[in-house]
C-alpha cells in the first residue's frame, strides 16, 4: 500500500511502497458526509491513498471513524461528495447506476459481516447467483460453482440452505460467492464479526489463501486485532482522517515479519 | 431460471401470510365472479334477444292489454314476417313460493320465431294436438321432477282459478343463455276460457311478439306499427325485444348498479390487503435487495422480484377463485333458479376475474417495487444485523 495523507495527516508526505504495476486502487482527495436530521455530518475528510495489486489491507478505527464508508466507496456501493476513486484505472465516481452495477458484478467481490446470503437459495444457488448475470452456459456455471465451493471446503454442503449451515459455513459460502466472478478486489466488512473464534480463524485463513494463492487484493474492515494481524498493512481511520503514522508502523512491522 | 426460482421460493417463504393472502384473493375473486354473474343473469333476457324480433305492447303500460284484432293489422305491415300473441299468466304451482314464468303463446308462429327453444318433433305434435297441453323447459322439469304426461295444476293470479295443464313436451335451450325454466301453453285455451269465465277479458293480448324480415328496419317497422293505432283506445309502443327486456332491467337499475359497485369494492379491498402484504414483504427484505444490487443486479431485477411475487400470489388466488366460481355458481343457480332462470358464469366474467387479479397483483407491487428498486445499497445493508 502507498499512503499519502498529505492534507489529512499533514506531515507524512509520500510513503512509498515500490511497485512496478500501477496501483489497483487510487483514492484522491475523497470527502464524504451524511445528512442527519438536517445536519451535515462529515464522515471522510480528504482521503488520499493507493492500494497495490495483490495487497491485503486492513482498515481499523473506532466506530464511526468512516472505515465502512470508505470501503463502500471503493466497492462502488456509495458515492463520495467529491474526489476520485479509481479502481483498476476506472474512476467509478463517474459511472451511472447501471454501469456501476455492471462494474461491481465483475470487479468486486463482497463479504459482509452477516453473510447476506439469500435464505431461499441453497449454498450452490447462492454462489451461482452472480454468474447468472454473465452469459456463461449453465454447465460452465455449475463447474465454476463446484470449484468455488470446493475451494472453501463446502463441496459436501452444496444443497444446504443457509439456515442449515453454521455461521462460519455461511461466511465461507459468501466468500465463494465473492470470488465466483473472479474479481481482482475482495472487500470484506467485519467478516469475522459474527463468528466464534474457531470459525473466525477458518474464515481468515480462507481470505489469506485468496490473497496468496489467487492473488486477490483484499480490503478488510475489522475491529478484531487478530483479524487485522492477517493483513499486510493496516490503515487507521479516526474521525474520517487517515492516521499515517499508524500506517507506516504497521507496514514496517508486517514487512519485517514477511 | 434463478429469477423464477427466487419468486416462487420467496412467495412460499411465509406460508401462513401467503396462504392467508391467497385465501383473501380467492374469496374476493369468487365474490366478484358471483356478483358479475348475478348482473349477467339480470341482463340474460336482453342478451338472449334476437335483433329481428320486436315487441308491441300497450303504450300506457304493460298491464293494459290490446285487442286481438291488432294482430292482423300488424301482420299486414310491410316487412313483418310473423306475429304471435303472448300473455303473462302469473300463476303458481301448489304454493306461492313455487313461482316460475308461465306464458300463453300461439305455438306455431311463436316457436317459429324462437328457434332457440328446441322441442322434439313428436312432443311438439302432441302439444299442438292438446289444447290443454304445455311445453316446459328442461330446468323447470328437473326442478319439480315433471315428466311428459304429468299434469301441472297452476293457481292463477291474473287469471283466477285453477288451471291444469298436461306436460306434452320439454324443450331445451340452444345454449346456456336460453331460459329453460318456463311453462308455455296455448294462448287460445286461455282466451277461450276467459271468454267463458269473464267475457270482457276475452280477445285481449298482453303483448305481440313480432318477427321482421330485416333487423336493420326495426325502428321503421316499429314506427309503422305504432302509427296504425295512433289515437285509438289502446295506442301501442313497439320496440326491439332487447329494448323491451332492458326496460325490465331498468326498473331495478339501482340494484344492478349497487351490485356492480360492491363487486369492485371487493376487488379494491383485496388490493389494499395485497398491497399491505407486499409492502411488509419488501420492507423485510430490503437487506436482501441491497445485497442483490451490491453484487451487480439492477433495480429492474429487484423490482421484478417483487412484481413477480405479487403477480404469482394473485394468480394463484385467481386460479382457485375462478375454479371455485363454477361449482358455487351452479349451486347458486339451483338455489336462485326461480329468480335467475339463466345463471351461468360467462367467459367475459372469467376474463374479468383474471384481469382484476392481474391488476391487483401489479398495482399492489408498485410502491414496494419502487421502494426496493430505489433503495440505496448502504441503507439496505444497514437493515441487516
Amino acid at each position: 500500500m502507498t499512503s499519502r495523507a498529505d492534507s489529512a495527516a499533514g506531515a507524512g508526505g509520500v510513503v512509498a511502497a515500490e511497485a512496478d504495476a500501477p496501483p489497483l486502487i487510487s483514492i484522491r482527495h475523497v470527502f464524504k458526509s451524511y445528512r442527519r436530521g438536517g445536519q451535515v455530518v462529515p464522515v471522510l475528510h480528504d482521503i488520499t491513498f493507493d492500494v497495490q495489486r495483490g495487497d491485503f489491507l486492513g482498515l481499523m478505527g473506532p466506530s464511526g471513524s468512516g472505515k465502512s464508508t470508505l470501503l463502500n466507496l471503493i466497492a462502488g456501493i456509495d458515492k463520495p461528495d467529491s474526489g476520485e476513486v479509481l479502481v483498476d484505472g476506472v474512476d467509478i465516481t463517474r459511472l451511472g447506476e447501471t454501469e456501476l452495477a455492471d462494474w461491481r458484478a465483475g470487479a468486486v467481490g463482497f463479504v459482509f459481516q452477516f453473510y447476506n446470503l439469500m435464505p431461499v437459495l441453497t449454498a450452490f444457488e447462492n454462489v451461482e447467483l452472480p454468474l447468472t448475470l454473465t452469459r456463461l452456459p449453465r454447465r460452465v456455471r455449475h463447474e465454476h460453482v463446484e470449484a468455488a465451493l470446493t475451494l472453501v471446503g463446502l463441496a459436501d454442503r452444496m444443497e444446504h440452505y443457509p439456515s442449515e449451515l453454521s455461521g462460519g459455513q455461511q461466511q465461507r459460502v459468501a466468500i465463494a460467492r465473492a470470488i465466483i466472478t473472479d474479481p481482482k478486489l475482495i472487500v470484506a466488512d467485519e467478516p469475522t464479526g459474527d463468528l466464534d473464534r474457531q470459525s473466525a480463524e477458518d474464515v481468515l485463513t480462507l481470505i489469506d489463501r485468496l490473497n496468496i494463492e489467487l492473488g486477490k487484493t483484499i480490503l478488510m474492515v475489522t475491529h478484531d486485532r487478530r483479524a487485522a494481524d492477517r493483513a499486510h498493512a493496516i490503515m487507521y481511520l479516526d474521525k474520517g482522517e487517515l492516521s499515517t503514522a499508524g500506517d507506516v508502523f504497521e507496514r514496517s512491522v508486517r514487512e519485517a515479519r514477511r | 431460471m434463478q429469477f423464477l426460482k427466487l419468486i416462487v421460493r420467496n412467495a412460499l417463504r411465509h406460508k401462513l401470510r401467503t396462504g392467508l393472502t391467497v385465501v383473501g384473493i380467492v374469496i374476493a375473486i369468487l365474490a366478484f365472479g358471483l356478483l358479475q354473474t348475478i348482473v349477467d343473469a339480470w341482463y340474460a333476457g336482453a342478451e338472449g334477444a334476437a335483433p329481428n324480433r320486436l315487441v308491441t305492447r300497450n303504450a300506457v303500460s304493460l298491464v293494459f292489454p290490446m285487442p286481438l284484432h291488432y294482430r292482423d293489422k300488424i301482420r299486414a305491415v310491410e316487412g313483418v314476417r310473423r306475429v304471435a300473441p303472448f300473455n303473462w299468466f302469473g300463476g303458481y304451482y301448489q304454493e306461492p313460493k313455487n313461482f316460475f314464468a308461465q306464458f300463453a303463446i300461439d305455438p306455431l308462429p311463436f316457436l317459429a320465431m324462437y328457434p332457440e327453444y328446441r322441442v322434439p318433433e313428436d312432443e311438439l305434435r302432441a302439444f299442438l294436438r292438446d289444447r290443454k297441453g304445455a311445453v316446459i323447459g328442461r330446468k323447470l322439469a328437473e326442478r319439480y321432477g315433471f315428466k311428459v304426461g304429468d299434469t301441472i295444476p297452476l293457481q292463477g293470479t291474473i287469471y283466477p282459478g285453477t288451471w291444469t295443464f298436461t306436460v306434452r313436451a320439454i324443450y331445451d335451450g340452444a345454449d346456456a343463455k336460453v331460459d329453460a325454466s318456463q311453462l308455455l301453453f296455448h294462448w287460445h285455451y286461455l282466451n277461450e276460457t276467459m271468454k267463458q269465465r269473464s267475457p270482457r277479458r276475452g280477445d285481449q293480448v298482453g303483448v305481440f311478439m313480432v318477427q321482421i324480415d330485416d333487423p336493420h328496419r326495426s325502428a321503421e317497422i316499429g314506427q309503422a306499427i305504432d302509427a296504425l293505432f295512433k289515437n285509438s283506445l289502446a295506442e301501442t309502443l313497439t320496440e326491439t325485444e332487447k329494448a323491451f327486456q332492458l326496460g325490465f332491467v331498468a326498473m331495478t337499475q339501482t340494484i344492478v348498479v349497487a351490485i356492480r359497485i360492491v363487486s369492485f369494492v371487493v376487488i379494491f379491498i383485496i388490493l389494499a390487503v395485497m398491497a399491505n402484504t407486499m409492502a411488509m414483504t419488501a420492507r423485510e427484505r430490503l437487506g436482501e435487495y441491497a445485497t442483490l444490487k451490491a453484487v451487480g443486479f439492477g433495480p429492474g431485477y429487484v423490482a421484478g422480484l417483487i412484481f413477480g411475487e405479487s403477480v404469482a400470489i394473485a394468480a394463484a388466488g385467481a386460479a382457485l377463485g375462478i375454479a371455485l366460481t363454477f361449482p358455487v355458481a351452479a349451486w347458486f343457480a339451483v338455489q336462485m333458479g326461480k329468480f335467475f332462470p339463466v345463471f351461468g358464469v360467462s367467459a367475459e366474467t372469467v376474463a374479468l376475474q383474471a384481469g382484476c387479479a392481474l391488476v391487483v397483483g401489479l398495482v399492489a407491487a408498485v410502491l414496494p417495487g419502487r421502494r426496493a428498486a430505489r433503495v440505496k445499497i448502504v441503507e439496505g445493508l444497514r437493515a441487516i444485523g
